[in-house]
């Protein structure tokens, strides 16, 4: 068992985490946070030891998102977490003459928050790769484990990936399976954040095949009566990381390690996990000799990739934003002229919308409701961000109509113009002057939301940034990149925006 | 409607909330009549006026107007053909003008004969260009409504009501909003229409310009007609108390 001490929450994961989090943990959670900002402050290597033995803790990283059987909340006590990483932790920890603690972090930031100090070691599925070996130091491995590729069970003619050419393969970005798939070109290769989306879309028909570690196929895919395992594609060994210059904690947490197997602790753990198999009986001859390789900057391949996903970027977010503003003048005339249902409807729509996490409406427009509705990808990342966007849309428009003085309409009405072309003809072109500089500021906004749509697998700018960040092992570099595209795109908007605004606006002019 | 009159009210009243704006009220106008009805603050005045192109709908009575008839109880939704016919034929002109803001000068005006008319654009801009320069406008057709100034734009106002060729033309206070250097360049134009014979019922404070202009007078005082008659008998020989206060004759 391990206290949850600090959780550091990227606001779009906020969500994720939410699902899984009970109120009371929230609260926990949000209350360590400034503790775990504050303890974020980097010791020097030489002392590091000593520093551990005089706090007494052991602090390492872990993602309750990535779920059973690695770390995560206790079902029956949410403020606890559970896990076989949980008690490998916690026994190390004891042989050390510490005292475990937990520190939340998003998966695919661990090593970065590792560099940074928020905690002394990392230990959540970390596949020993050799992009990784050449950032972090690892110790010797506590699980080998085999990539497994999960099919539909009908899918009888399936034996391996090479049955797969053409088709889509679903697994998580930064994993060792995402390394195997990209080596794969014919393989289009679709990246998820959680181990259970990806076995949702393959039993939806979404994809073809999934490839993941077997402890996350074992758990999340082949529980599934309507999924089968096709092929053994690859194996590895998860192993825990520490800063490179942190070499006195590596060694000690070596030995630990080296006694946790030879006493038979680690197979008592694994075991009643029901992780034990026959390769675990290896790990007492594993060592950690991975050999870096030289670390790569940023190529014009991934420029290429940046750019395309950049276009990603602007479709979607255009297409978006095309189905905001239609939509939005729907709902501001039903809401304004409509009877009593269709106000109700439209009232009840744009407060559902504008009240609950745009997150959250993808994920029920793309997972939730994948049973009766098969969205692909694309169409629901259009669809959920116009949808949203259309209830604040919808608000821009009624402001602007009710700004338009009602005078207007009479001077309409009195030249023998019916309501409604009074309303299309004279209304509605100075409501939507008013509106626009508004839903410009809107349009922006959704080019950085749709970032959000990664969460439903596309991969846009934000998801690409994150993706070569892993790559060239650093943040720094594509981050930059990433936000000159983001602002190369959002200024001409809104320098359009202004001149648009200038031109239905003579007076201003 | 009786023979000779294109506008007939008869017995209009008005209920605003709890308020009896007007209390029955009696009017006819002839073709080509210019009728001026004055009146103190909250004398009904306006509400008259916006009744009978129905802006304001009334309680009681019955108002027959350029061939269309109008009832108490009528709805903007429910009677949109008939309310839309007779607009069309009763024009009005607001004290605040209410161009609208996005449209030129000319497109004020081109704006209801195209889509109630269904002009040609052609024919609309012709018919434009003529009422502004009948307004005295010629030449600041392209101009926005921001850009000229109060008269200018009450100018441009009535020649939009013009457009639509109404048999009868509504003014409210026409110039309250403008100083009287500007109000004189209306007045004129309004002069201009009385003598072209268009038929006018003009609520108004200038009680100088309706004496030149108006062939008869109303006087409105708390929702009822105080006095009525040809403008020169009640502005120069005024009976009803509320004309005398109004005119400053003791």
């Amino acid at each position: 068992m391990c206290i949850i001490v600090g959780v550091r929450l990227p606001p779009r994961q906020a969500f994720d985490k939410a699902q899984r989090m009970k109120p009371r943990s929230a609260a926990v959670a949000l209350a360590c946070l400034v503790a775990a900002l504050v303890c974020a402050t980097p010791v020097a290597a030489a002392d590091r030891l000593a520093e551990l033995r005089a706090r007494g803790t052991l602090r390492w990283g872990a993602d309750m998102q990535g779920g059973e059987p690695y770390a995560f909340q206790d079902p029956d006590d949410s403020s606890h977490l559970v896990g076989f990483e949980v008690e490998i932790a916690a026994a190390l920890a004891r042989r050390l003459g510490l005292r475990a603690e937990c520190v939340q972090n998003d998966w695919l930031t661990l090593i970065p928050s590792l560099e940074r100090g928020d905690f002394d070691m990392v230990m959540n599925g970390l596949e020993v790769t050799p992009a990784r070996a050449a950032r972090v130091a690892f110790t010797r491995p506590y699980y080998a484990f085999t990539e497994t590729l999960v099919v539909r069970a009908a899918a009888t003619s399936v034996h391996g990936l090479a049955d797969l050419h053409g088709r889509r393969v679903g697994t998580l970005s930064g994993s060792l399976a995402f390394d195997l798939l990209r080596a794969q070109p014919d393989v289009e290769m679709v990246l998820y954040e959680g181990v259970e989306e990806p076995y949702i879309d393959l039993e939806q028909g979404r994809l073809d095949g999934v490839l993941l570690d077997n402890v996350i196929a074992n758990r999340y895919g082949l529980a599934r009566p309507t999924l089968r395992a096709a092929a053994i594609v690859g194996d590895g060994t998860y192993a825990i990381a520490v800063r490179p210059d942190d070499t006195p904690l590596r060694d000690a947490l070596n030995e630990g390690l080296a006694a946790l197997i030879h006493d038979g602790e680690l197979r008592d753990i694994l075991t009643r996990w029901r992780l034990w198999d026959d390769r675990q009986a290896h790990l007492a001859n594993s060592s950690t000799a991975t050999p870096a390789p030289p670390v790569s900057g940023l190529t014009t391949v991934h420029l290429l990739l940046f750019l395309r996903a950049a276009g990603f970027t602007i479709v979607i977010s255009t297409l978006a934003m095309a189905v905001a503003v239609v939509g939005g003048l729907a709902l501001s005339l039903a809401r304004r002229y409509g009877g009593t249902p269709l106000r109700a409807a439209a009232g009840i729509y744009i407060e559902v919308f504008r009240g609950t996490p745009v997150l959250l409406q993808l994920y029920v427009l793309y997972y939730g409701l994948a049973a009766v509705l098969r969205l692909d990808a694309f169409t629901a990342a259009v669809a959920g961000l116009g949808m949203n966007y259309a209830a604040y849309e919808a608000e821009l428009y009624r402001a602007g109509i009710e700004a338009v003085a009602v005078g207007q309409t009479e001077a309409a009405l009195s030249l023998g113009m019916s309501r409604r072309l009074a309303l299309r003809r004279i209304v509605l072109p100075q409501a939507l002057r008013i509106a626009l500089p508004g839903i410009a500021n809107d349009f922006i906004a959704l080019l950085k939301d749709s970032s959000l749509v990664s969460v439903i697998t596309v991969v846009e700018l934000t998801k690409q940034m994150t993706i070569t960040a892993v790559d060239v092992r650093g943040w720094l570099l594509p981050g930059l990149l990433c936000a000159a595209l983001y602002l190369g795109l959002s200024y001409p908007l809104s320098r359009l925006a202004r001149r648009l605004e200038r031109r239905l606006t003579p007076a201003a002019a | 409607m009786t023979d000779g009159v294109i506008v007939s009210v008869r017995g209009l009243r008005t209920r605003l909330g709890q308020t009896e704006v007007l209390r029955g009220i009696d009017l006819n106008v002839r073709p080509g009549e210019v009728v001026a009805i004055i009146g103190s603050s909250g004398s009904g005045k306006t509400t008259l006026l916006r009744g009978l192109n129905y802006l304001t709908p009334f309680t009681a009575g019955e108002v027959d107007i350029a061939g269309h008839r109008l009832q108490p109880g009528m709805d903007e939704r429910r009677h949109a053909p008939q309310l839309r016919a007779l607009r069309s034929r009763v024009g009005m002109v607001f004290q605040s003008f209410h161009l609208f803001p996005h449209l030129s000068a000319i497109g004020n005006v081109m704006e209801a004969p195209r889509q109630v008319l269904g002009l040609s654009p052609a024919a609309a801009r012709t018919r434009a260009h003529g009422l502004l320069a009948r307004v005295g406008l010629e030449g600041h057709g392209e101009a926005f409504p921001h850009a000229l100034s109060g008269g200018q734009q009450q100018r441009v106002a009535i020649a939009r009501a013009l457009a639509m060729e109404p048999a009868v033309l509504l003014l409210d206070e026409p110039t309250s909003a403008l100083d009287p250097r500007l109000s004189g360049e209306v007045l004129a134009v309004i002069a201009d229409l009385a003598a072209a014979g268009q038929t006018m019922l003009l609520v108004t404070h200038e009680i100088a310009f309706a004496r030149r202009v108006a062939h008869r007078v109303m006087v409105l005082a708390a929702g009822a007609v105080a006095e009525s008659g040809a403008a020169t008998e009640v502005l120069d020989a005024p009976r009803a108390a509320a004309t005398r206060s109004l005119l400053g004759v003791e």
